[in-house]
């Protein structure tokens, strides 16, 4: 796990404030708050449905938000994705979502839209690819040639090249094998520790996610029900009462 | 460079071999329809002698034109679009309005505005207007993806055709434009086929250099993402739209300036030039030569003259049904090329 780095008496660096998101008569989040600190691996976890994934949409400018507001460094967020990614959040999509036609640098470079200095996406570059050495390894091949594995990695990657001061992951486990969400967790962790980017993370693998954050919130039909530390997770059998029903 | 020299070399060996030929026919498609397509054309002009290969040639360096700058959209962003002929009807229709002599129009019963302008003058409006055209048609085609892409693509040809038909005032309609300047520098006219012809291939060179440009660039490579996943391109900050447009834009630009050498090549236009089949005979040449390849283009652009070109020769066939069997013919070529090889003859991606 993390060390705080993050002072509780500091403000959010991001903040969700009674946000609601609905796609026409469907309400996927309702009244949702939350607040993430400079520096901390937050993770948002319950079933499927509950809206952990509409969390991250709704801060992108991905999904609808009828209600509430979305404050970065206590202004509002802008509405739109570009301007978003110009404040220095980055998304890592659900599914990877590599360009499996683009060499891996290709894919890489892709993250980094705002970007004109050559010099400085180099320096980007080998510094993914030191955290990652499989992409250095393949720089050249298609993503199309990776394992499932590699290409999270790339996507990840990807992710860090906009030099991102908040990094939001969309299940970046999904459909990888034990081996390798052990490597993606360790890896975020690592993000976490010598990039000191503050992270949040939704996953559907708890125990996994529950070892390398600082906090969690639990969501259940689009709403909060639970946010602490992972150690008051497990305390409690709040996670049984959101994946198996009240126990 | 798609052809490989080493398997070239290998050819001679291969042919005292024939399982062995027949065994790398299959692995080496692409080589083979190569050597088929650029094979049959040579053979084609020689049989036919140098006043044949000129026109064929013209004809064949206007259609490449036209793939190449079709292949940036269709192949290389993933917008299938059944328009592209309206562009080229603007092209050629401003060179047409822009060209011709005034004093053959007082000679009409419906006059139209012409201008009189050298053939060099009147290109790049060509270009500019098929540009205009772009950008306010594709400010609303923007909206839409996939298979209402298509369908709206489809509008804009029916409607473009209509325009020329109808506007008699801009195009005299059915009438048609006489009297297209051909090009001139100076004292040197390019009257003759042969000069015609360098000068389609110079644009043509051009435009397959701007093309490889494009896609060769970083702004290429979002070319390449959006048609992959446009959903996904948009998360890094990158407004698709804005890349949809701009590669739209260049692509009709390009559309135009075939048209302008198109109107200035046949001295006469009409609407029948520009009509809907002529449009998915387009998209037939960027799928037949491959999608996001500019050899592609060229190949695919050589396979349709030669084929159009070569069934007046099918000694069987009646004249008046030769028109409708070329069409009979490239669409059968097309369900054997979606069934077989749905890349094309040289192409990466299936449509």
């Amino acid at each position: 796990m993390t060390t705080a780095r993050h002072s509780h008496d500091n403000p959010p660096l991001l903040e969700l404030v009674n946000v609601s998101v609905s796609y026409g008569a469907v309400h996927a989040l309702d009244d949702v708050s939350m607040g993430i600190r400079q520096g901390e691996v937050v993770a948002v976890m319950g079933p499927n449905g509950a809206g952990k994934s509409t969390v991250l949409k709704a801060v992108m400018g991905l999904a609808p938000v009828v209600a509430g507001t979305v404050y970065w460094r206590q202004q509002p967020l802008a509405a739109e994705t570009h301007e978003i990614v110009k404040e220095g959040i980055a998304f890592v999509p659900q599914g990877r979502r590599v360009f499996t036609h683009l060499s891996i640098a290709e894919n890489l470079e892709m993250g980094c839209i705002y970007l004109n200095d050559r010099a400085e996406k180099a320096r980007r570059l080998d510094s993914v690819m030191e955290l990652f050495p499989i992409l250095h390894e393949k720089r050249g091949d298609l993503a199309s040639q990776m394992s499932g594995g590699q290409q999270q990695m790339l996507a990840l990657g990807r992710g860090l090249m906009a030099s991102p001061e908040l990094l939001l992951l969309d299940e970046p486990t999904l459909g990888l094998a034990p081996i390798i969400v052990r490597e993606v967790f360790q890896k975020v962790a690592e993000i976490s520790d010598w990039l000191n980017t503050t992270i949040v993370v939704v996953e559907h693998n708890i125990k996994g996610v529950l070892d390398i954050v600082d906090r969690a919130y639990v969501l259940d039909k689009g709403a909060v029900v639970h946010n602490g530390t992972p150690q008051s997770i497990r305390d409690t059998d709040i996670l049984t009462q959101v994946f198996l029903g009240s126990a | 460079m798609p052809v490989d020299m080493q398997r070239i070399r290998e050819l001679p060996a291969l042919v005292r071999n024939p399982r062995e030929m027949a065994r790398h026919a299959r692995s080496n498609v692409e080589l083979w329809a190569n050597i088929l397509v650029i094979g049959g054309a040579i053979a084609f002009m020689l049989w036919q002698g140098a006043g044949f290969a000129v026109i064929v040639g013209t004809v064949f360096a206007i259609w490449a034109i036209l793939s190449v700058s079709l292949n940036l959209v269709v192949g290389f962003t993933g917008l299938l679009s059944v328009g592209h002929i309206g562009f080229f009807g603007v092209g050629a229709y401003t060179m047409a309005i822009l060209t011709s002599s005034p004093e053959y129009e007082q000679l009409r019963t419906e006059a139209i505005p012409t201008f009189g302008w050298p053939f060099f003058a009147a290109l790049p409006v060509c270009a500019l207007l098929a540009g205009l055209a772009a950008i306010i048609v594709g400010i609303v085609f923007n909206r839409f993806r996939d298979d209402i892409f298509v369908l709206v693509s489809f509008g804009f040809a029916i409607i473009s055709f209509n325009v020329f038909l109808n506007w008699r005032a801009v195009t005299r309609g059915a009438f048609g434009i006489h009297e297209i300047a051909r090009p001139e520098i100076g004292d040197w006219r390019f009257d003759g086929d042969v000069e015609f012809l360098l000068l389609c291939l110079a644009f043509l060179a051009v435009v397959m250099l701007i093309s490889w440009f494009v896609v060769s660039s970083s702004f290429g490579r979002v070319l390449t993402a959006i048609r992959e996943d446009e959903q996904a391109i948009e998360v890094f900050g990158y407004q698709a739209t804005h890349y949809k447009l701009a590669v739209w834009v260049i692509s009709a630009m390009m559309a135009g300036i075939a048209g302008g050498l198109f109107s200035s090549w046949t001295t006469f236009i009409d609407p029948n030039s520009f009509i809907l089949l002529e449009s998915v005979l387009l998209v037939a040449i960027v799928i037949l030569g491959g999608l996001a390849t500019i050899w592609g283009s060229l190949l695919g652009a050589m396979a349709f003259v030669l084929l159009e070109e070569g069934m007046r020769f099918i000694p069987f066939l009646p004249t008046e049904y030769i028109g409708q069997a070329r069409q009979v013919v490239l669409g059968i070529l097309l369900v054997l090329l979606m069934l077989f090889r749905p890349q094309g003859l040289v192409g990466r991606y299936r449509l």
